[in-house]
């Protein structure tokens, strides 16, 4: 079967690939572009460690097939720090110590940016449900949501 | 994922899109969110040979008002309808059913024409559907019609739809006189889970806060969505006080027509339907009553 072309942007850079018409977003991004920020967890929408957005939408990239992403405009954890400085969030994952392992951190601070930009001011329990398709089974929880919070906080503050 | 023959395509119009649909000589699907499709063919449930991906027909994309209701594009994402104030506004029960589909992630993406053709017993946005009375438009190689949503599923994975029809819209009627719908989903835990069962109720108040006018929809207690008119009928002329809903309640336990599995026994499902439907009652008899309020 041939390859279709597909050009698409990640995360501001215009960007061309082959794939076959079966393949997800998820592997494209890890296997063809080597940016393999996005973690396959799963790979049946579960777990929210290969979370991207598309056209500004959240998604679980496992679950977008790589030829949807023709014109599209995408982002990945690879695009959050820039010019070599974290993003807050970044920075408070770290200071606070909310990761483990961390093969669930790419998609949860994709998944928590974008909640930022949606909300800036979250409730505790908002950042919970926004996050609940984040699975995390290293760290219980407290630390990730607290950082998100700090996060917010020092977003808003410098806004 | 297995077939790796699977073709690939994205017509700009709906026309093609039935045609292509029609013409293929294998399996051939329409991709939505492809949040249920995906997870099949990851599954090998299902291997198509064709995938027709309708997110680039103009409209599919889109919530716009039509003839006093809401015209929702085939492939709008729940997030989309999450966001959207008119909606809301109009019916709270079919945004609130929306917003039940899975994650943030998947809400990026689910839309509630896919959970409806997907035909899951347990698909969370079809009894609001059904209670709020939707139709959806249909194209086919054969032209255009439309349906009430009830008329789709008629068993788990299997619906009317016919080889190349495609929806493209579901339709919200207008709201006539103050009413309100909601839906209430009972699952073990608070988020990411298949309803053990589900209810919605939709009605419409008179001037002096008598029901006029109601529907009752029950899900995951029988192979489809049940409308349950007797439990509407309960409703209908009452002012919706305690002693009727608790009629409505043991009413939808009745009409259940739940299976044991791991998520529940017939029983408890029996049982909890009623619960859900009685509070959904409350919650739309609640919300219309406010808008009375707002309007007096
Ligand atoms: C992690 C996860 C959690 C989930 N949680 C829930 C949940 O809580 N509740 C729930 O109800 N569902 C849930 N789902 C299932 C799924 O997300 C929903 O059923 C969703 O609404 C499907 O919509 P879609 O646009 O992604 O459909 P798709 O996967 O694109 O399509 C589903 C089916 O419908 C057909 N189809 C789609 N659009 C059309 C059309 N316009 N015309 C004709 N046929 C069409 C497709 O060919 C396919 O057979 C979950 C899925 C995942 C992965
Ligand atoms: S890998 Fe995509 S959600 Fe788990
Ligand atoms: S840090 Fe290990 S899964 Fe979250």
């Amino acid at each position: 079967m041939s390859k279709t072309h597909v050009t698409t942007t990640i995360n501001g850079t215009r960007t061309e690939f082959l794939c076959e018409a079966n393949e997800t977003l998820l592997t494209v991004l890890r296997d063809r572009l080597h940016l393999t920020g996005a973690k396959e967890g799963c790979g049946s929408g579960d777990c929210g460690a290969c979370s991207v957005t598309l056209n500004g939408r959240l998604v679980a990239s496992c679950l977008v097939l790589g030829v949807e992403a023709e014109g599209a405009e995408i982002t990945t954890v690879e695009g959050m720090a820039e010019g070599g400085e974290l993003h807050p969030l970044q920075q408070k994952f770290l200071d606070l110590a909310a990761l483990q392992c961390g093969v669930c951190t790419p998609g949860i601070l994709v998944a928590a940016k974008a909640l930022l930009e949606k909300n800036p001011d979250p409730s505790e329990q908002e950042v919970r449900y926004w996050l609940a398709g984040n699975l995390c089974r290293c760290t219980g929880y407290d630390k990730i949501i607290k950082a998100v919070l700090a996060a917010a906080a020092d977003l808003r503050g410098a806004a | 994922m297995e077939s790796g023959n699977m073709r690939y395509l994205a017509p700009k119009t709906v026309t093609e899109a039935a045609q292509l649909l029609a013409d293929s000589d294998g399996i051939a699907r329409v991709l939505a969110g492809g949040t249920d499709l995906l997870v099949q063919m990851k599954a090998e449930t299902i291997a198509p040979d064709l995938l027709v991906d309708i997110k680039h027909i103009p409209g599919m994309r889109e919530i716009t008002a039509e003839a006093g209701g809401w015209r929702i594009g085939a492939a709008v994402p729940g997030a989309h309808i999450s966001e959207h104030a008119g909606l809301k506004a109009d019916w709270p029960g079919v945004v609130e059913a929306a917003a039940l589909i899975g994650s943030t992630q998947v809400q990026g993406r689910a839309s509630i024409v896919g959970n409806l053709c997907n035909a899951s017993p347990a698909a969370d946005s079809v009894p609001a559907l059904v209670a709020a009375d939707a139709r959806v438009q249909i194209t086919g190689p054969k032209g255009t019609r439309d349906c009430a949503v009830i008329e789709i599923p008629v068993g788990p994975g299997k619906t009317t739809l016919q080889r190349g029809e495609i929806v493209t819209a579901v339709l919200l009627p207008a709201r006539t006189g103050i009413g309100a719908d909601a839906c209430l989903r009972f699952i073990p835990r608070t988020e990411m889970d298949i309803a053990v069962c589900s209810a919605a109720v939709n009605v419409t108040l008179d001037e002096s806060g008598r029901c006029s006018a109601a529907r009752v929809a029950l899900g995951a207690v029988a192979p489809v969505v049940l409308l349950v008119e007797e439990a509407a009928d309960i409703l209908v002329g009452s002012r919706l006080d305690r002693a009727t809903l608790e009629r409505l309640q043991s009413v939808c336990s009745k009409a259940a027509r739940p299976i044991d599995d791991k998520r529940g026994t017939a029983e408890f499902r029996r049982e909890v339907v009623g619960v859900m439907a009685r509070r959904a009652a409350r919650l739309a008899a609640e919300r219309a009553t406010a808008k009375a309020g707002e309007k007096a």
